[in-house]
């Protein structure tokens, strides 16, 4: 009998208040115990809704079904079937919008909470299984993927399970891409990311650091000097955007990239690191997405007395997910909405001093179906904070458009692929994720990294 | 890892490392910079390219030290490794179509100056240079200068070494003697860069200068480096570190460039104080 309880099992979390004070995970996961009894609230229903919502369509029902049983294992070799980074994605992936948005449970209470339980099986797996894949025999054949964030470690997984020989070519000294520049330790640590990246090192794929594509080698010369037969560009959008306003470039004004960077990457968070970072008391956050999030809740971790997210538009319309906005809330993290930073204040030393803010109100939907912002006339004030972290969006770094012949992008950056196989203008060169659809999430780019080893795969085959 | 292959001290607070890198070194051009970190835990630091042998497939970098940072780095000697060293970064100095220039460096500056100057000789350009330095303990490079420059000037504060004085005497001097420049292109600390600048703006000379802030990937990902030339906000690792020198916000990036002084000085003796106790 399925367990009918209309709630999910609660997620063992950190206490807000002492987790706001530490790097830690703030979720701690589920035990055997908790796994199997949520994953017996699944139906098993036939037509399977929740792997419609998947970007890289998991069995589902068959892995839960195996959770209830105890099988964890059969779990986790029927998620690594789809998704080579299962840990990772149950951690970060938007479920509430993918898999269990589509749950039947969730129509009369809640659904299952598939992705702690992609998590669990993920955590169980890596904690407990000693056997390290097996290289596959090699076919000879070499592909290089540009940057080793969630579409190159997954369409690297992909292609050297098939026997290519590939190598991942990472700007930074340490591979992982957003995932160790970007998400923070407190949400996804930095180990489990590392595991992820030495299982494809085991399957036989190299990840050379420090080669940043455009400068050091083009993609051409990959092509006609280093013998790669195909490509595929995962680059990301990793340009910050300002909001040109007047007193940006003041001292303790930071882009959310710099910020989370100088925290994750660089490990400022630490207290013997030799990354320098302003430990703030006061601190405005401009932006409502994922990223604000995460910038708020890791200056909270360093000491800040209040934090506040600073939004143009009302709770509604946050991009972030709601378990991030809740999340910040318990933490402390004040949310400061209908709030449009004007300019940012110098004090004496010309240091950040303050943020002069504009009420907003909402008007008729705009271009992206959301209520516009309007401002309020006369509505100006100031909130003193001494640092300020711009968070309003990146978009695809212009490196490899710029060194790369033929490769055709859109006005913006991102560039032109064919949706159905990550084609670019370019014979054998596929992109995907970030620098393909500008600043989306972790899943997305997971499956079009999917969908371009798979097109590689023919494409060589037939070569 | 990236082999030290040579390591001279240019004078106490200077130094030159020659390291391994045949991929950098192919591509590397006058006014490109790398990026490096000592070690597994170390910041990344950014060093504008100083020289490089393409077939003997090195990288010259020169750097004083401020931070704890370059303390460390100046206690890896020739024969061991740094742990990274990522480059060419940022755009080459724009050379092409030059008759005759002046090239002026500031102290440590002048290791960058020192490739422009030679690539400019080997173009067949007319090369004045002029370089400047606290007293003659501090000089470097200048038989480098020598051999690449139509005309030399080094100048001292104390005049202890050449002539007493600053750049922008000498430089001064040099324009009114009746050298007309097609350019002059200036690289040391940002207070001498603004001067060199505001004298070359009366005498209408277009004056590039290179842009050294705070950085961490050097790609473009950050935003730390950010600038302000003639009113628009530039990235100096990806659209530099040249910039028109006329255009650039020098008072903005002093500013900005003073942001974590505290913590570097307190950085660089701790790094100190690590190596006192491995003395001992």
């Amino acid at each position: 009998m399925p367990n009918m309880s209309l709630k999910k099992n609660e997620m063992p979390s950190q206490d807000p208040n002492v987790r706001n004070k530490n790097f830690k995970e703030v979720a701690l996961g589920y035990t055997k115990e908790q796994a199997m009894d949520e994953a017996a609230r699944c139906l098993n229903c036939k037509n399977k809704p929740c792997v419609t919502g998947c970007p890289v369509q998991i069995d589902i029902p068959a892995f839960v079904q195996e959770v209830a049983a105890g099988n964890f294992e059969a779990a986790y070799e029927i998620i690594s079937r789809s998704s080579a980074l299962p840990a990772v994605c149950g951690r970060v992936c938007p479920q509430e919008s993918q898999c269990e948005g589509k749950c039947v449970r969730g129509i009369k209470g809640e659904p299952v909470a598939i992705g702690r339980l992609e998590r669990f099986v993920a955590d169980y797996h890596n904690e407990n299984c000693k056997t390290k894949p097996v290289k596959p025999e090699s076919n000879g054949k070499k592909v290089a993927i540009i940057g080793s964030g969630p579409s190159g470690l997954t369409c690297a997984g992909d292609l050297a399970k098939k026997g290519y020989d590939v190598t991942i070519f990472e700007a930074l000294h340490l591979a992982g891409g957003v995932l160790v520049y970007g998400i923070p330790e407190f949400r996804l640590p930095k180990a489990i990311v590392q595991k992820e990246i030495d299982g494809l090192k085991d399957l036989g794929v190299k990840v050379e650091t420090n080669m940043v594509i455009g400068k050091v080698l083009s993609i051409d010369e990959l092509i006609e000097e280093y013998g790669f037969e195909a490509v595929f560009i995962g680059s990301g959008a990793g340009l910050p955007r300002f909001m040109n306003i007047p007193g940006e470039n003041l001292k303790g004004v930071y882009s959310a990239n710099e910020f989370l960077t100088r925290v994750n990457l660089m490990k400022a968070y630490k207290d013997d690191s030799c990354t320098p970072i302003m430990k703030a008391k006061r601190v405005a956050v401009v932006g409502g997405g994922n990223v604000a999030m995460d910038a708020a809740r890791s200056a909270k971790r360093l000491g800040a007395e209040e934090v506040y997210i600073v939004y143009r538009r009302s709770k509604d319309e946050l991009p972030a997910r709601a378990e991030e906005v809740e999340h910040a809330e318990e933490e402390g993290i004040i949310f400061k909405l209908l709030t449009n930073p004007v300019e940012i204040l110098a004090n004496e030393e010309k240091f950040v001093g303050g943020i002069r803010c504009l009420e907003m109100e909402l008007g008729e939907p705009d271009a992206s179906g959301r209520r516009r912002p309007v401002e309020k006339a006369g509505s100006e004030f100031d909130i003193p904070v001494d640092c300020v972290i711009m968070s309003i969006g990146t978009s695809p770094n212009p490196l490899i458009k710029s060194t790369t012949k033929g490769l055709e992008t859109q006005k913006w950056g991102g560039i032109i692929v064919d949706e159905a196989t990550g084609l670019t203008s370019r014979e054998g060169v596929y992109a995907g994720g970030d620098a393909v659809t500008g600043a989306a999430t972790v899943i997305l780019a997971m499956g079009a990294g999917k969908t371009a080893a798979a097109s590689i795969d023919e494409y060589l085959s037939n070569k | 890892m990236y082999k030290i292959l040579r390591r001279k001290e240019l004078n106490p607070t200077v130094t030159l490392l020659d390291i391994e890198a045949p991929l950098i070194a192919k591509k590397a051009e006058p006014g490109q910079f790398i990026i490096l970190r000592v070690d597994d835990e170390g910041e990344r630091i950014p060093l504008t390219i100083a020289d490089f042998d393409r077939e003997a497939g090195w990288v010259r970098i020169i750097f004083q030290i401020v931070g704890g940072t370059t303390e460390k780095l100046n206690h890896i000697m020739e024969g061991e490794y740094i742990h990274d060293f990522v480059g060419p970064l940022g755009v080459p100095t724009h050379v092409e179509g030059l008759k005759k220039v002046a090239v002026v460096g500031g102290g440590v500056g002048c290791a960058i100056a020192f490739p422009i100057a030679k690539k400019l000789h080997e173009m067949g350009a007319e090369v004045h240079s002029v370089v400047g330095f606290r007293n003659k303990d501090l000089v470097i490079l200048e038989g480098d200068f020598n051999a690449v420059s139509d005309k030399m000037m080094l100048m001292t504060d104390d005049g202890s070494h050449g002539q007493k004085g600053l750049v922008t005497n000498a430089l001064k001097e040099l324009i009114e003697a009746g050298n007309k420049y097609d350019e002059v292109i200036v690289i040391g600390p940002l207070i001498m860069m603004k001067f060199v600048c505001a004298l070359t703006k009366e005498y209408g000379i277009k004056t590039t200068v290179s842009m050294n802030p705070i950085m961490i990937d050097g790609t473009g990902m950050c935003g730390g480096c950010r600038l302000t030339v003639g009113g628009e906000t530039k990235f100096a690792c990806v659209d530099g570190p040249d910039f028109d020198g006329h255009l650039v916000d020098f008072d903005e990036a002093m500013e900005r460039g003073s942001m974590y002084k505290p913590f570097e000085r307190h950085a660089h003796d701790e790094a100190c104080n690590l190596f006192k106790k491995e003395v001992q």
